[in-house]
């Protein structure tokens, strides 16, 4: 019996039918065609399959298809602007040398694009009980930290940027 | 035509050998683009699964399909009858079964296979598969499997290889003796991405698997095995690869995706689960070691004497080359003159065990450590102390006889580990749970938490040892793309996250002075790099791109030569290739490449052959058999719960010579990733192995360290250069993993005055639960 389900993925409206036991992270790789959202663990502990759901960090293999219906659902492949230029958490990933083998990193950068929602300046204590829920095996985490320090460096000046704008556009 | 999978994309690269060159690869993995393994598909593809043995040890009888074959979607089952070649395999000695006949020798042992249209039919299928088993009594404690009354599990009996090293005087006597027995458990390498890959058949017969391999063509050798086809017929190309440590050494699926896909005509996936993954490759080798260390009473080493046993599970994989390492670096970086050194690794009826970051010299430090810990508190000496007193140095013996040449600088990272300034102590007013051992879980509040700080150097060889043929082969092709000049280079090394695509850019870049350097798919097509493991490539592979650059630049001079000879009476004089052009010996611009090359492409092909090495002497266990030593210290400073047991890590240290940086910020992050998988041995990681049957198959049960657990890491890089080495390079990535956890393993010691002889470090073993005193 199969269910209906309608979401937005990364923007662009969905609809599928799917068996009720589909769970998320098959719903995105196997019938969306989104491969980003990676499978390290089966068992919700490794966190590669990270993605936001209505802008909260889910793990998409602790989620079924069907309980995202009429939801809105960014995985890493939504995260570059349309242009192609890469979110800041992606580019602070590749310049700070913030992934090796790479099969964790999606889950990071989704992980990290919720804390930074919540959280624009986090401590690296922050950072750190902010991702304790995905696993790296390659990097000691070490530049997965500066990652996420330099990409919420890089947010807030921009934001500072479109402030000092709009005070300039006020004044004018 | 067949369709196959997309790979990634060619990016460029710009950057010289000594620069921290972005990775190419990383923009499409930012992007989730990147096409690992799992991710491949093509049209019409069907799934593997995999039907594996629920006993550590049983005889097979019959295989009944038939229902199977019955279920919906499924197009093939396979057995041990429809092996089309050698029915086994292995690294060094063909004894593991392709899928197992007459007996099934470890729990989780490939049976048999079943495609089906979906993995859902196929895993469902997998279930209906009828075998006859007859339940024998596993063979799980590798002591017993010593003994001459033990079952034989293999022709031959028990014993994979037993290493003899005598060094010295076998009858040396010492002022103060100390002896200790020490225990490590299984640890399993984790790569995040499991095992996966996709065979695609040419309709002609042959074959092309899409793979995530450490070494595509001892894949493809045992592969041509195994099916009964010329290796021409079977072709492989890396797939992105999740990780390897070691685990991606030996055969998973490639030969069972590949017999699916022949078998049905149609391409044909296998993708593990993380639980199939813990049965699906080999581990590190638990390991029991007997040590005696005599000393004079100012401290120098008169001898060591060890008893090295390692359990190698079921099957042989790289257990006679992990042995070897275990008894060569047995006692340590350190002179002594006279050694015994025994070592065994046996079959049993446990998972079998083969190659992991370390690869044998992880095991032993954890035990000359603790043996040089116990002999600086037997002569009240500082142990640091007592360890520079000891330390090799440029020219010192190894107890292979071999002598160690080039920098030899393990006082000096002792010193350096030493003299970083210790972290302050935790407070407890207010109290910051995150800091305390326990974390949130709130468990205290700093009672009951003493400090403590503990040492260990190690050190292994870098390559391939005792004669192995170790070689690599490189393609670099010159031509004008676009108005510009670009190099390609084309190897059959596995990137497997080590940074391999950068070092591999760089060199040519360097070389040729080119901007524009792209590294293609590794693949068959091009000569054996041999494996991305040993910390090899970046040596041999790196060697034998430069080789080829060096080849492609000659033939560029000359043709400059030729073409302008007039301009160029003095040739031969100075002139490098530098900023896309010919440069004279001050700078000037001779010829800019594009113009001088046109239409015209270079291309050569070389091998990288670094100094052969010497097997070891079967009764004496001497002889040149290293290509390269590369050393490593830590220092950990940790927090222990001592009613708990519970650790904290607050800080580690650590020193490494590695030579040349190639690319440093690439090599920062292997001493950050190679701590943290030392600090998983150290306190976490361990396979739970039960008769036979792993307990702690799924990342639920078996721990790996998370961003919490990690302590910020303080880092020595030193570029001392091999005089052997292209660019006096060393191997970077397995000494990480080496001292870091003995040193974790000391410091909780030196906190609490616990023996803690065996790794990892449990709560148990920490807290002294002896009754109390009525």
């Amino acid at each position: 019996m199969k269910h209906k389900v309608a979401t937005t993925v990364n923007g662009q409206r969905r609809e599928h039918e799917v068996e009720p036991r589909l769970l998320l992270v098959h719903y995105l790789r196997d019938v969306v065609g989104l491969t980003g959202t990676h499978i390290g663990c089966d068992t919700s502990q490794c966190g590669a399959c990270t993605v936001t759901v209505d802008g909260k960090a889910v793990k998409s293999c602790t989620m079924f298809a069907v309980q995202a219906e009429g939801k809105s659902i960014t995985t890493i492949e939504g995260m570059a602007a349309k242009d192609g230029t890469l979110h800041p958490l992606q580019q602070a990933f590749w310049d700070e040398h913030g992934l090796q083998c790479g099969f964790c990193t999606p889950g990071f950068i989704m992980a990290a694009s919720y804390l930074l929602s919540q959280n624009p300046n986090p401590t690296e204590d922050e950072i750190r009980q902010g991702l304790e829920g995905n696993l790296c095996r390659c990097t000691g985490y070490v530049n997965i930290v500066k990652s996420v320090q330099s990409a919420a460096k890089a947010m807030n000046g921009s934001k500072a940027n479109a402030g000092e704008h709009s005070a300039a556009a006020r004044r004018s | 035509m067949t369709e196959h999978p997309r790979l990634a994309p060619r990016t460029p690269v710009t950057g010289r050998v000594g620069d921290s060159v972005q990775r190419p690869d990383a923009v499409l993995k930012v992007k989730g683009d990147f096409p690992y393994s799992s991710d491949l598909q093509v049209e019409g593809m069907l799934w593997g699964a995999t039907v594996r043995s629920p006993h550590p040890y049983a005889r097979i009888g019959s295989i009944d399909a038939s229902e199977a074959l019955a279920s919906p979607g499924v197009r093939a089952v396979l057995t041990h009858e429809d092996v089309p070649g050698r029915k086994v395999y292995g690294l060094e000695i063909p004894d593991q079964p392709v899928l197992a006949f007459d007996v099934a020798r470890y729990w989780g042992e490939a049976v048999a296979l079943v495609a089906a249209d979906s993995p859902e039919e196929a895993r469902r299928a997998a279930h209906k598969v009828q075998v006859d088993y007859q339940v024998l009594v596993p063979l799980t404690d590798p002591e017993l499997a010593l003994t001459p009354d033990a079952p034989s599990l293999h022709e031959g009996g028990n014993v994979t290889r037993q290493v003899r090293i005598r060094h010295g005087d076998q009858n040396a006597r010492a002022e103060v003796v100390v002896t200790g027995e020490y225990e490590i458990g299984m640890q399993d390498q984790a790569p995040l991405g499991p095992e996966s890959g996709l065979a695609i058949p040419d309709g002609q017969g042959g074959v092309d698997l899409y793979i995530a391999t450490q070494w595509l063509h001892i894949d493809r050798d045992q592969l041509a095995e195994c099916l009964a086809l010329s290796r021409e017929k079977v072709r492989l190309t890396l797939a992105g690869v999740g990780g390897a440590f070691g685990a991606r050494e030996d055969l998973s699926m490639q030969a069972h995706a590949c017999m699916l896909a022949l078998r049905t005509g149609r391409p044909v996936k296998i993708a593990y689960s993380r639980p199939e993954s813990f049965v699906g490759h080999v581990h590190r080798h638990p390991g029991r070691l007997r040590y005696e260390h005599g000393a004079t009473r100012d401290g120098k080493l008169v001898y060591v004497k060890a008893r090295i046993l390692l359990d190698g599970g079921a099957y042989a994989s790289s257990s006679t080359a992990v042995i070897a390492n275990a008894c060569c670096f047995a006692v340590g970086p350190y002179e002594c003159p006279n050694a015994t050194i025994d070592g065994w690794v046996v079959y049993t009826n446990n998972p079998p065990c083969g190659a992991m970051r370390g690869f044998g010299s992880v095991q032993n430090c954890y035990a000359h450590e603790a043996q040089m810990d116990k002999l600086a508190a037997a002569l009240s000496m500082d142990p640091v102390e007592l360890r520079i007193r000891n330390a090799m140095k440029t020219g010192s013996s190894m107890v292979t006889g071999q002598v160690v040449e080039g920098p030899v600088p393990v006082a000096d990272l002792l010193r350096r580990v030493r003299d970083v300034a210790l972290p302050p102590a935790t407070t407890s007013d207010p109290v910051d749970l995150t800091e305390m051992p326990g974390g949130v879980s709130n468990t205290t509040h700093g009672e009951g938490v003493k400090r403590g700080v503990g040492y260990a150097v190690g050190f292994k060889n870098i390559g391939y040892s005792e004669g192995f043929n170790d070689y690599s082969t490189a393609r670099v092709r010159l031509s004008v793309v676009g108005g510009r000049p670009r190099v390609e280079v084309h190897t059959a090394s596995a990137e497997v996250g080590q940074g391999l695509v950068t070092v591999q850019a760089q060199i040519a870049g360097t070389e040729l002075g080119v901007s524009d350097v792209v590294v293609l798919d590794a693949d068959t097509a091009v000569g054996s790099a041999g494996s991305s493991s040993a910390s090899r490539q970046t040596y041999v592979t790196g060697g034998a791109v430069k080789a080829a650059c060096e080849a492609v630049r000659e033939r560029v001079l000359s043709l400059a030569q030729s073409e302008m000879g007039g301009l160029s009476a003095d040739a031969g004089d100075g002139r490098r290739l530098e900023n896309d052009a010919i440069v004279s010996a001050d700078g000037a611009v001779v010829v800019h490449l594009a113009t001088l090359l046109g239409e015209e492409v270079i291309e050569e092909t070389r091998e990288f052959h670094p100094r052969r090495t010497a097997p070891l002497d079967p009764e004496t266990g001497q002889a040149d058999a290293h290509l390269q030593y590369a050393f490593a210290a830590h220092r950990a400073v940790v927090d222990v719960d001592t009613e708990l047991g519970l650790v904290k890590v607050v800080e580690l240290a650590t020193a490494q010579d590695v030579g040349k940086a190639i690319n440093p910020q690439a090599v920062e992050g292997q001493l950050e990733g190679g701590a943290a998988q030392g600090l998983g041995l150290a306190l976490m990681e361990e396979i739970q192995v039960k008769d036979g049957v792993i307990r702690n198959a799924s990342f639920t049960d078996y721990l790996l360290p998370t961003i919490l657990d990690m302590p910020p890491l303080r880092m020595q890089i030193l570029e001392l250069g091999d005089p052997h080495s292209p660019y006096g390079l060393k191997g970077v990535g397995e000494p990480p993993t080496i001292s870091s956890g003995p040193a974790i393993v000391a410091a909780i010691r030196a906190a609490t005055g616990r023996p803690l002889s065996r790794a990892p470090v449990r709560p148990h073993d920490i807290v002294d639960t002896s009754p109390l005193p009525s």
